[in-house]
């Protein structure tokens, strides 16, 4: 945690995210001093500390497994942006060579 | 008006549930026009609902608007997000089931930032709302909407969402109450995710008394929600006498950057407790300065991780961008959130990214323990911890747009209650010139009761009509 540089761009594109060249020109200088301020934590001595992911105590709580009535095919699709056949349509996955 | 007075007036008869709402209407033409707190709201359905409310009900008739990120069946659910601007919820969270089982209607869609990430409501990207105390400043967030409404009365009370502080501070900056529960004693189910260990959902409120109200409505079990508290162990420590409370200050917290103004208003509940009989001590909070930093990993990368389903597959925005599947979602994405989101998950990615996950994310959840212990070990000796809730009232609008670090020290004081899943509330306590500010009470797991009694005994003593905008 010695410095505070990110690839800004290599981030995005394991986010997913495709960014502008004024974007990352916004987002790089911000970041890092955001990083910066987060190298706060580098000084807190956390020997013997476990990590929690959590705050509260419950832990692999199970609930019965009953059927129960869902949401309908019609629901679930409202908000589809593309479909076809009650299915959702996306892009063509496999492609000719 | 609250809801306890409103109640009063429809069970002796003098409104009706399509009054209420009428009113509520004609406030919403006369005034959100400037304040901006509605996205929109279901008037029509409502009616209906009104006309078959049970008045016997605790909430029988009441109108609550809801921040919209919490899923109601039939209407926008949009988060703030161009990403979601068409979305139409197809269910109810089960917390707005829990309204409409005690007999509440929702009402109105609140602005906030996009997918609850800022602490100005500036980062909707469908609208902006300025504080109903001062047109030119923000209202909080991110659940500003539902604040400047309460305290615009334009609405009577709200439902909002709190990761970091984003029901305190709000309320805070608009001179009503926010209460932030224990996590895991409200449902999430129909909560649209954005740091699922930390996330919550509370009533906001124009009295302690209506929190208490709405608390009652939603607490409850839920099988849909595994982080939710089961039957048998969420019985909430009883209040006690609120006179005897023994009540914790921070060492240090007030030096903070805390604006004088806001400084000598908090003294003054301080005070107010202490001639009422209250116990008052210095506590130690060594680690409290790394609650910033830890929440900006932790948050972040589970924000990353939750805001990956956002692809334009299934709902929401897709890109008209021709090309692979991976193409269409990454297009989508792009297009689809805005500047504060991409921000997070980029930095969320990063820290959780191969190389830097143990140095930021694993380190961030050994701080986050060793801040839950500490704040334990203060709550064993004390019944609550008394803060400012917000160090500085509202900024203007703008003006701390550019520098995002500066904006998420805001949340110095409401974080730590996140982190270690603690119910907090924020009450209001005064003014820093014509801008409210409040103070903020944490205590220990499941001790609801005591917050509301002491911010019921600060409230009868103070009354709540300087918690409403000049209008």
């Amino acid at each position: 945690m010695s410095h505070s540089h990110i690839d800004v761009r290599y981030v995005a594109n394991l986010a997913r995210l495709e960014l502008t060249d004024e974007e990352v020109a916004t987002f790089q200088p911000q970041l890092e001093a955001i990083l910066s301020h987060v190298e706060a934590l580098s000084k807190l001595d956390v020997s013997g500390i476990e990590a929690t992911a959590h705050a509260g105590a419950i832990f692999g709580k199970m609930r019965d497994d009953t059927p129960h009535e869902s949401l309908s095919q019609a629901a679930m699709l409202q908000n589809a942006p593309d479909q076809a056949q009650g299915q959702i349509r996306v892009p063509k996955v496999v492609t000719d060579a | 008006m609250t809801i306890t007075t409103l109640r009063r007036q429809l069970l002796a008869g003098e409104t009706t549930p399509a009054a209420i709402l009428g009113k509520l209407a004609g406030e919403i033409s006369a005034r959100d026009g400037q304040t901006g707190a509605y996205l929109s709201h279901n008037l029509e359905s409502a009616l209906a609902e009104a006309a078959n409310a049970d008045l016997s009900l605790p909430l029988g008739g009441i109108p609550i608007a809801i921040k919209d990120n919490i899923n109601v069946l039939g209407q926008p659910c949009t988060c703030g997000s161009k990403f979601l601007e068409n979305f139409i919820s197809p269910y109810d969270a089960t917390v707005i089931r829990k309204l409409r089982a005690a007999g509440a209607i929702p009402f109105g869609r609140m602005n906030q930032d996009e997918f609850a990430m800022g602490s100005s409501t500036e980062n909707s990207a469908l609208q902006t709302t300025r504080n109903p105390h001062d047109p030119a400043r923000i209202p909080g967030g991110s659940s500003g909407g539902s604040a400047a409404a309460v305290a615009d009365l334009t609405a009577i009370a709200a439902l909002g969402s709190d990761t970091g502080g984003s029901i305190r501070q709000p309320a805070s900056h608009c001179g009503v109450v926010g209460l932030k529960p224990t996590y895991g004693l409200i449902s999430r189910f129909g909560l649209v995710a954005f740091a699922s260990s930390l996330d919550q959902i509370g009533p906001m409120a124009r009295s302690v008394e209506d929190c208490e109200l709405l608390l009652n409505a939603l607490a409850s079990a839920d099988a849909r929600d595994m982080t939710c508290f089961g039957p048998s162990d969420r019985a909430l420590t009883p209040a006690g006498d609120a006179k005897q409370l023994r009540i914790g200050i921070p060492k240090g917290f007030l030096g903070k950057g805390v604006a004088p103004e806001v400084a000598a208003a908090v003294n003054a509940a301080v005070e107010f407790y202490r001639a009422q009989g209250c116990a008052i001590s210095e506590v130690e909070l060594p680690s409290a300065d790394l609650a910033v930093p830890t929440y900006y990993v932790v948050a972040t990368a589970e924000a990353s991780s939750n805001l990956g389903r956002y692809d334009g597959v299934r709902y929401g925005h897709r890109s008209t961008v021709a090309g692979t599947p991976v193409e269409m979602m990454t297009a989508s994405r792009s297009e689809g959130f805005g500047p504060e989101v991409k921000r997070r998950i980029l930095l969320g990615t990063f820290v959780l990214s191969a190389g830097y996950a143990d140095a930021y994310y694993v380190r961030a959840l050994r701080a986050r323990a060793k801040i839950r212990a500490e704040y334990l070990a203060a709550l064993a000796g004390v019944d609550v911890l008394l803060t400012p809730t917000v160090p500085t009232p509202a900024f203007k609008v703008g003006e701390k747009a550019s520098d995002p670090l500066q904006l998420y020290l805001e949340d110095i004081f409401t974080i730590p209650a996140n982190l270690a899943g603690l119910p907090a509330i924020s009450v209001p306590c005064g003014k820093s010139g014509h801008l409210p500010v409040g103070f903020h009470l944490v205590g220990a797991p499941l001790s609801e009761a005591k917050l509301l009694a002491a911010g019921r005994l600060f409230e009868a003593a103070h009354g709540y009509a300087h918690q409403q905008a000049a209008l």
